[in-house]
């Protein structure tokens, strides 16, 4: 495919190659600031797309909701481990 | 419509101003970037997709290409029988709770949820309209002043006569003042001019009682007492003649 070609540092995660997964994180930006700055774009984009629109449905805050069941769940397992019904699997 | 509600309450939150969905998004630009950003784009109809309550729609079209309509349920269905299987995820009292309350969010959702949808649209309805006021408001008293200025520039045009007839006033004035002092001069004149002529007056007048009186004294001092004496004594003869004559007229 004949794409134009973007540096590998702007190009989101998705578009990156898997090949080129590990110098594409090597141009991410991982001092506090930018892990902070990563963590806003992140949930002011899931703001946007989900919550910050006129006919909002259930979905955004739905997500949200199940993401954390689902870590919370994730965080308990070593606990929940015990409650186990079969020792072998 | 849960969203719809946090969107509402969010509002509330943000700007007490509360002016609706178009100037949150400003507001929180407005702080961050240089660049102007009016007018400010509206707010997208609708969010993202999203199937059933959790999956993003974006999940399906990935895998549709390569596996159909079903892919991401067989995914789902391999995924959850997995976790069972292998226990990761284990089935106890929380199971059984979360299945229950989970019965109850689902109905209770499905039941309720257009019409609490209806009501935030209800909401937010009101507040764009609200703000939709103040704006068309504004809008007509700039229009107002508009019309006002070009009035104002309007009549402005028409000073030359203001001047005209402000001139005209004061040459009036002028005039007036002018004729006032004319006749104050015209009088003071002539009162200085009758005073001369009745002081001559006086003068001739009282020369003239002067000389009179002078000729009386004059003539009565040259009235000798011997000529007195004469005088009398003619009167008396006259007397005695005229009482002969009556005398005599009488006794005829």
């Amino acid at each position: 495919m004949a794409d134009k070609p973007v540096a590998l540092a702007q190009k989101k995660l998705m578009d990156v190659k898997l090949g080129q997964l590990p110098s594409w994180l090597g141009t991410r930006d991982f001092t506090p600031n930018g892990l902070l700055g990563s963590v806003r774009g992140g949930y002011e984009r899931y703001y946007n797309k989900y919550i910050n629109v006129r006919k909002g449905g259930i979905g955004g805050v739905a997500m949200f909701l199940a993401g954390y069941i689902a870590l919370s769940y994730l965080w308990e397992y070593d606990h929940i481990k015990h409650d186990r019904w079969r020792k072998y699997h | 419509m849960l969203s719809r509600l946090v969107l509402v309450s969010g509002h509330t939150l943000k700007n007490s101003g509360s002016f609706g969905a178009c100037l949150v998004q400003a507001s929180r630009s407005f702080h961050q970037s240089s660049q102007s950003l009016a007018p400010v784009p509206p707010l997208p109809e609708k969010g993202g997709k999203v199937r059933h309550g959790i999956f993003p729609e974006e999940l399906f079209t990935l895998l549709y290409p390569k596996t159909g309509v079903t892919g991401p349920y067989m995914l789902g269905t391999g995924l959850l029988l997995y976790m069972l299987s292998k226990e990761i995820y284990v089935i106890n009292h929380e199971t059984f709770a979360a299945a229950s309350i989970g019965a109850v969010v689902i109905y209770g959702i499905k039941k309720f949820g257009p019409s609490v949808a209806a009501f935030a649209d209800k909401i937010n309805e009101d507040k764009v309209a609200k703000a939709q006021e103040v704006k068309d408001q504004a809008m007509a008293s700039l229009t107002q002043g508009i019309e006002d200025e070009k009035k104002e520039q309007w009549r402005v045009e028409g000073r030359h006569m203001l001047f005209d007839a402000k001139r005209n006033n004061v040459a009036m004035l002028l005039e007036t003042n002018y004729r006032e002092r004319l006749h104050m001069v015209t009088n003071e004149v002539k009162k200085r001019l009758d005073y001369q002529v009745e002081l001559q007056n006086l003068h001739r007048r009282m020369e003239q009682e002067h000389m009179v009186n002078w000729v009386e004294q004059s003539v009565i001092k040259s009235i000798t007492p011997l000529q007195e004496k004469e005088s009398i004594a003619k009167c008396i003869a006259d007397l005695k003649v005229l009482a002969k004559a009556t005398q005599a007229r009488a006794t005829v």
